[in-house]
């Protein structure tokens, strides 16, 4: 059972994280983390390995919870709805907040636009030619369309690499999410790759809130609006240190261990 | 800590540039002053000559510092003091020009007389090269206090200038016959009031790259 009011999208949605600690079993991920993710425009988040940032952003569409043993505590608001209430769906909350992950992951068995229409047909969203629309509108947002309108019936596994990605945003952006959150999403790629999906993004992020987590920091400058940087403390437990407009976290950061991070003296 | 090798030592050799445009500079101050006193045609091109050999050490530490940033990525205070760099070598190759300026006005003179034994235009320029040698202190130093300070004493020189201004607007006044040369003159204090100003640009450079924050620390009169 959903809540009432989750059921209302906004455009672009807010996302508020609120005093969030995350635990693999006994072992603590993150420690009270608070952020103001900004609707219509980009995040990054950037840290070292180890700081809790994928762990982070598995927490803000309800993946964390997956992992056998891992529990969280805190709030994450999706337009002022706690996505951690009572009586939340965890798999609405998934379907309003997308995810594409490091790897281009494709369903194997299913055709190009099988794999963009699987998402709207079992949410029941569409179905016949409201389908076909849908599937073509969303591959189009991703930027693949013209690429792949030929090939709809070939596996999804037969594009590139950078193709398979942009079919996986596509595959996201079906299901009409508010919020985008996207995990290292060009570690796989190649340059040419990257830089089409960093334009994507620029171009979706009117309509839909982005959270990108990438541990390359060029991009996380080129890209988004707002960066967080995280790390984790001697305990190992991951924190954030700063938040800030990426302009102003590149130029002239706030806090010393930002400072050190970004200009590649941190050890 | 990790130490970024590569990028630290790019950033030494940005700042060697930095500091031996600013004694080339400094010193094409001083010769054109003195070549000035004496109407010493000859060192006066020398003077225009050499000003090549700054434009192209400008060139050089500017090149250098794009090749850092194509390869290093710097970010944060490291862009900054690159980008701090950048400006400071384009306003002490214009300080430059500005010497070289006083040289052509050596070479104006031609035959004739200097209108005057110079005064307050010696103490002009001395001042003009002591904010500079220490503007370039304070950078090496990362020393937005320095700066601050210097930039004030900017005042100073726009004291002396408007000395120099009506002390040779007498000269015009008794005599018409001696306008060019005033003329010259003033041109000259005018081209040393710009080199303190330039200096005051170094020094918001200087708090830029130590704060991040780009202030105008002094407003000249001129």
């Amino acid at each position: 059972m959903a809540g009432p009011s989750l059921q209302t999208p906004v455009r672009p949605a807010s996302l508020r994280v609120e005093g969030l600690s995350a635990w693999y079993g006994r072992r603590q991920a993150l420690r009270n983390i608070n952020l103001e993710i900004v609707p219509g425009q980009i995040t990054a988040v950037i840290g070292p390995s180890g700081c809790g940032k994928s762990t982070l952003v598995r927490c803000l569409n309800r993946l964390h919870e997956v992992v056998p043993g891992a529990r969280v505590e805190g709030r994450v608001l999706l337009n002022g709805e706690d996505i951690y209430a009572p009586g939340v769906d965890p798999v609405v909350v998934r379907r309003r907040v997308g995810m594409v992950f490091q790897r281009p992951n494709p369903f194997p068995t299913m055709s190009v636009f099988e794999n963009v229409a699987i998402g709207p047909r079992l949410n029941g969203l569409a179905r016949g030619a409201e389908l076909e629309e849908l599937v073509v509108r969303s591959l189009k947002l991703a930027a693949l369309w013209d690429e792949v309108k030929d090939k709809l019936h070939l596996p999804g596994t037969a594009l590139s690499g950078g193709q398979q990605q942009r079919l996986c945003i596509a595959r996201a952006l079906a299901v009409n999410p508010e919020v985008l959150l996207l995990d290292e999403p060009t570690t796989a790629l190649d340059p040419i790759s990257t830089l089409k999906i960093e334009d994507l993004l620029r171009q979706l992020k009117t309509e839909y809130t982005i959270v990108i987590v990438t541990h390359n920091m060029q991009q996380a400058a080129r890209v988004s609006d707002f960066t967080a940087f995280m790390l984790a403390g001697d305990d190992l437990v991951g924190e954030l240190v700063e938040f800030g407009p990426t302009r102003q976290l590149f130029t002239n950061p706030r806090d010393p261990r930002t400072e050190a991070y970004i200009t590649g003296r941190f050890g | 800590m990790t130490t970024r090798v590569a990028l630290e030592q790019g950033l030494r050799a940005l700042e060697d540039g930095v500091v031996e445009l600013a004694s080339m500079v400094d010193r094409a101050i001083d010769r054109s002053v003195e070549a000035l006193k004496r109407l010493d045609q000859e060192e006066a091109k020398k003077i225009i000559h050499d000003d090549l050999l700054i434009n192209k050490k400008r060139f050089e530490t500017e090149e250098q510092a794009i090749e850092l940033i194509a390869t290093q990525q710097p970010m944060a205070r490291d862009l900054r003091r690159i980008i701090a760099i950048l400006n400071i070598i384009v306003d002490l190759e214009r300080m430059a020009d500005h010497a070289e300026g006083i040289a052509k006005i050596v070479l104006m003179h031609q035959d004739k007389p200097l209108l005057k034994p110079l005064i307050d235009i010696p103490r002009m320029a001395e001042k003009a090269r002591d904010m500079l040698r220490r503007s370039i202190d304070a950078f090496i130093r990362r020393d937005p206090e320095a700066a601050r300070q210097i930039a004030g004493e900017d005042d100073e020189v726009d004291a002396l200038y408007d000395q120099v201004y009506r002390e040779l607007l007498t000269y015009m006044l008794q005599d018409p016959r001696t306008i060019d040369r005033a003329t010259w003159l003033l041109w000259v204090a005018h081209n040393l009031e710009r080199i303190a100003d330039r200096v005051t640009n170094i020094c918001e450079r200087v708090i830029y790259d130590v704060t991040g924050r780009m202030e105008e620390i002094n407003v000249s009169k001129y």
